[in-house]
């Protein structure tokens, strides 16, 4: 597991209150992890917070799974 | 239009002294104090060092994590007593007209931590904005009332009082009405605080309210005492459930007392300092016992608001003389803050629940940590010192006075079918 993936499940398994064994790349926040709209806004803050950037927000509304944060990540990170 | 008859039928309580409603009460009856120095935070750099903290109370017992993780502790505390009220009530959202079920809540400043460490991170940035989307939610004084109608589907009126400390009486009082008034069955109605934090303490202690005996906690809420010097803060919350008379018949519920009567009123004065001849305090009495239809001799105890705060005790003391006359000297008097601290905007919950105990078990809890008479204050008066005290109490009587000046007082009597 990539270190940005599992940064990033240790912060859904800690927000969303799921078992890490529930989180994949292809899980949404929404439909697979039981996260409302906030939960989600709380997720993209704590992505900025963890890695250093900042998630436009029309950026952030393109993030629906685990998979297409890591990848805004990797593609973002300073 | 007829009036309909209001009783209590469950309760709750998360306190310095005791973690449910009877823990609560036999620590009461026993004279426990719940201060001690503070835990929960460091104190050292503050005047007042300790307070009443809620004790061996982990709130993963109650709620699961992610739930817990989106309240403040004022709110979680309102979850678990809501919890044990509605329980106790035995009230079954699944068969009862959800529509005519509401809640109520005081409380007197909501989710201060929330409020308080939001600002902190913020003021270490650079001045970008990245609060957190369960800031406001959080921390808003009325999300308690609301969590709790989502938790139980309970869709009655639904809102928040905010009166300081008076707040949770403000919030019994108005489902008592609403009752009444037959526009409700039933109502969680009780308040929470939890403001133990740096800007509770601080803030407090910026107001010379708060007693700074550092060295003896436990003795330091002292009402009526003359070495008195502030009130020591409490955290914690009270429910009550409080039902119409015929619906709680209807379903079998155990009835534990009946709402009497309630009065408020303004001291219209200062906005921490009470009226020094407890004005406002006397009208809010008489105005209880009018709406009560009763006559001064027929209270059997008062339970003071008594914060241990040099005018506060005082005022309140010369106010009951000049109501009551000589039934003063017949009535029992007591500050259950001697025990517990000041809840603030829950102190009229708990202090309801200990009024409804004294009722049901004819036991009037002790003011406790008396040692000195203060020649301002008439000794002769019955003030239950340090130990609790056997007498008839068919009706009891609770104060509750908040900053601004807002004065309320309840009822609470014998049910008798």
């Amino acid at each position: 597991m990539s270190d940005i993936k599992s940064k990033v499940t240790k912060i859904i398994v800690d927000k969303l209150g799921v078992d890490e064994s529930e989180v994949n790349l292809e899980s949404s926040f929404t439909n697979d992890l039981g996260a409302d709209s906030l939960d989600t806004v709380e997720l993209i803050m704590e992505f900025e917070k963890e890695f250093n950037i900042a998630i436009p927000d029309d950026q952030a509304e393109k993030i629906g799974t685990v998979g297409q944060a890591v990848e805004y990540i990797e593609n973002n990170k300073k | 239009m007829e009036l309909k008859r209001v009783v209590i039928t469950g309760l709750g309580a998360l306190t310095p002294i005791g973690n449910t409603a009877h823990d609560y009460w036999e620590a009461l009856t026993k004279g426990v104090s719940g201060a001690a120095p503070i835990t929960r935070f460091d104190a050292s750099k503050f005047k007042t060092r300790f307070a009443c903290e809620v004790k061996n109370f982990n709130i993963q017992d109650h709620l699961d994590r992610k739930e817990a993780r989106k309240m403040d502790p004022y709110a979680q505390f309102a979850m678990v007593v809501a919890e044990e009220a509605v329980r106790d009530s035995g009230l079954d959202p699944e068969k009862l007209d959800v529509d005519r079920i509401g809640v109520i809540w005081g409380s007197g400043i909501g989710g201060l931590q929330t409020f308080q460490d939001e600002v902190i991170e913020f003021s270490k940035g650079d001045g970008t904005p990245r609060f957190n989307p369960f800031f406001i939610p959080k921390m808003i004084a009325d999300i308690a009332s609301g969590l709790i109608s989502i938790k139980y589907n309970f869709r009655g009126p639904n809102y928040t009082t905010v009166a300081a400390c008076a707040s949770s009486t403000n919030a019994i009082i108005d489902a008592y009405n609403l009752i009444r008034l037959g526009k409700a069955d039933a109502f969680v109605c009780g308040g929470s605080e939890a403001t133990i934090y740096e800007a509770g303490i601080g803030g407090f202690n910026a107001l010379h309210a708060l007693s700074q005996r550092n060295e003896s906690p436990e003795t330091a809420s002292r009402p009526f005492d003359r070495t008195r010097d502030g009130f020591v803060m409490g955290e914690g919350a009270g429910a009550l459930i409080v039902e119409e008379l015929e619906h709680a018949k209807k379903r079998g519920a155990r009835i534990y007392a009946e709402i009497g009567g309630g009065g408020m009123s303004a001291d219209a004065y200062h906005i921490t300092a009470p009226h020094p001849e407890g004005l406002g305090a006397l009208s809010v009495m008489k105005r209880a016992l009018q709406d009560a239809e009763m006559n001064l001799n027929e209270i059997d105890y008062i339970n003071v608001h008594g914060t241990s705060t040099p005018l506060g005790d005082i005022a309140e003391t010369i106010a009951i003389k000049q109501f009551f006359g000589n039934h003063a000297y017949d009535l029992n008097i007591s500050s259950t803050k001697s025990m517990t601290g000041h809840l603030l905007g829950a102190a009229g919950a708990v202090e309801a629940i200990a009024c409804i105990f004294s009722v049901q078990n004819n036991i009037i809890p002790p003011t406790i940590n008396f040692q000195e008479e203060d020649p301002e204050i008439d000794n002769k008066l019955n003030f239950t010192l340090n130990e609790a005290q056997e007498r008839k109490v068919d009706v009891a009587l609770s104060n509750t006075f908040g900053f601004g000046g807002h004065n309320t007082s309840a009822i609470f009597k014998k049910f008798v079918d």
